[in-house]
């Protein structure tokens, strides 16, 4: 077994003294290079606990462990793309991402290499066309795309992603998703991701994080998903081992830890 | 389309004998909407004044109006209206001069009350404390009328001009200060997060998440403050005398010139106006692209 890269040890996070935990005692031991998707009903704590690990929002009780360091604040090494891009809108596209890099690559780039890299990262998500655009000048998946970009132009030992793809068409979700896995087999990022589409999950991730429903949610179930990679989606979709997974995500979801009322 | 190539469709051949001849979009052609637009922009407000002074002329026509009608007004004053700047030493100078007195306190007064207004607005919206010690003093000081303060200015700088200033700036600065802390205060929560993931310094934080994000409701204030600039330094102006637009409505009044008051109405309208409109074209210029939307 490889040694532990990010540790989630009995994460307690109650926002309310009288209330009930919203997290309560989730485990987790990450790899180093490993692509974690979690996954679980709305409002069952999947943002809280990434931002837990982010450093956004300190936990009530346990802690998280990055590469044997604790994580207390919030930093680039755990870059975050939020669920809602979260771009600055004054900024083009690549002050954006600029903004990003002259912060966290101040001190050990020149200013063209500054430049040369937040085109480079742009170029990787396939936005250099659009580098001189304001946000509202492009579409919501290339929002997402920029978002990415400039989540890794951190040089992130741990990319967080809030459910990238959430408020994404069909089409555009499938090639995002396809960008994302060559990205993350190029640059071997440790990756955890927040889902609540069970293909995504299966077919991006190295092990799938079920959350069992909240109050008190914590981790039911984890799956390994076990297919090689590169992974091909329409090669997988008749794939028994991809089938299978996905069954036992929505076994899972909608079986054992349904929600009570109409969900 | 192949020249040589015969008509292909009973419907190309048809079109080709009916229809103009095509050409490129001359001058007129281009202009013509733009004029059209500004025609159907400016006409119907010309048709309302004329109709309006029409009313007017009729209403003030009989012997014992007590208002003079526009042609009245045109005949006394029509040296004021055409010669807005002429200077003939004292008082008795041009309508221009004395608006440009008037607006010279307006930029003072209100530049200093921009200054004032965005910092303390930025501290009230970033600092909890400072919001709970000085709200309450604001919503109070804010409720008093600008002309309140004119006697307790006067006793403290003994002298028109700086007063008139005080009372332009007392009066601008409120709205600036509130919409100002209002804006920082709504700065998204997600800006935030990601200042903190790329750890921003403060002083970056300030300059580039919470200045930007917080400029639409900066100018919201600002052009408010500027329209409450002009209410004030008018009604001031009556009371401290020397020069200015509003002194020139105070001297005519006294000299029963009611046809000068009314031109001096005019110009303080259209003045207004203008001060509005540029400080919402700035406004619309510097948050290019801010907004979301
Ligand atoms: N700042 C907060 N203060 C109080 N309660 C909060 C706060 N943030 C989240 N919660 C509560 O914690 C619970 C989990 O919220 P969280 O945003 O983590 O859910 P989620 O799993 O990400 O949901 P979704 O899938 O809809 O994004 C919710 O019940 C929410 O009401
Ligand atoms: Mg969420």
């Amino acid at each position: 077994m490889e040694r532990t890269f990010l540790d989630i040890s009995r994460v307690v996070v109650r926002f309310a003294p009288g209330a009930p935990p919203v997290l309560n005692g989730v485990d987790l031991k990450v790899k180093q290079g490993e692509y974690i998707a979690v996954i679980g009903h709305s409002g069952c704590g999947k943002s809280t606990l990434l931002n837990v690990v982010a450093g956004l929002l300190p936990a009530t009780l346990g802690g998280v462990v990055l590469e044997g360091s604790e994580v207390t604040e919030p930093g680039p090494d755990r870059a975050v793309v939020f669920q809602n891009h979260s771009l600055l809108p004054w900024l083009t596209v690549y002050e954006n991402v600029r903004l990003a890099v002259d912060r966290t690559a101040g001190r050990t780039m020149s200013r063209a290499e500054r430049d040369a890299w937040t085109l480079e990262n742009l170029a990787l998500v396939r936005m250099t066309d659009h580098a001189r655009k304001r946000p509202n000048e492009i579409s919501g998946g290339m929002k997402q795309r920029v978002g990415i970009a400039r989540a890794l132009a951190m040089r992130p030992k741990v990319l967080l992603l809030d459910e990238p793809f959430g408020a994404l068409d069909a089409l555009t979700r499938a090639h995002l998703q396809d960008q994302v896995m060559a990205i993350h087999a190029r640059l071997g990022t440790t990756v955890m991701m927040i889902t609540h589409d069970v293909d995504e999950a299966v077919l991006l991730s190295d092990r799938i994080v079920m959350m069992t429903n909240g109050p008190n949610a914590t981790i039911g179930e984890i799956l390994e998903v076990g297919l090689p990679r590169p992974r091909d989606r329409l090669a997988l979709a008749s794939d028994p081992r991809f089938l299978s997974a996905r069954e036992a995500v929505l076994r899972f979801l909608h079986e054992r830890h349904a929600l009570p009322a109409v969900a | 389309m192949n020249a040589l190539a015969p008509p292909a469709t009973p419907d190309e051949a048809m079109s080709s004998t009916t229809m103009p001849m095509r050409r490129a979009p001359s001058i007129a052609d281009r202009v013509r909407p733009h004029v059209q637009h500004g025609l159907a922009v400016t006409l119907p407000p010309l048709l309302v004044v004329i109709a309006l002074a029409a009313v007017w002329e009729w209403a003030a026509g009989g012997p014992d109006a007590t208002l003079p009608p526009p042609s009245r007004v045109w005949a006394d004053a029509k040296e004021l209206i055409l010669h807005p700047f002429y200077d003939r030493g004292g008082l008795d100078k041009g309508l221009g001069l004395h608006l440009l007195a008037s607006l010279q306190r307006v930029a003072v007064g209100f530049t200093l009350s921009a200054v004032v207004g965005v910092l303390l607005g930025m501290l009230v919206g970033t600092s909890r404390f400072a919001m709970r010690a000085l709200d309450p003093l604001f919503q109070v000081l804010r409720t008093i009328p600008p002309l309140a303060w004119l006697p307790l200015s006067l006793a403290a700088f003994r002298e028109a001009q700086p007063s008139a200033i005080f009372v332009i700036f007392i009066t601008a600065v409120w709205p600036i200060i509130i919409n100002t802390a209002v804006g920082v205060r709504n700065v998204p929560a997600d800006y935030r997060n990601v200042a903190r993931v790329i750890r921003l310094s403060r002083f970056d934080w300030f300059l580039r998440i919470v200045t930007p994000a917080a400029a639409p409701y900066i100018f919201t204030g600002l052009r408010i403050g500027v329209g409450l600039s002009w209410l004030a330094i008018i009604a001031a102006e009556m009371l401290i005398g020397g020069v200015g637009i509003g002194f020139f409505v105070w001297d005519a009044w006294n000299s029963s010139n009611l046809s000068d008051i009314i031109v001096a109405l005019t110009y303080i309208g259209i003045v207004g106006f203008m001060l509005d409109r540029m400080m919402a074209l700035i406004g619309r210029a510097v948050t290019r692209g801010t907004s979301e939307q």
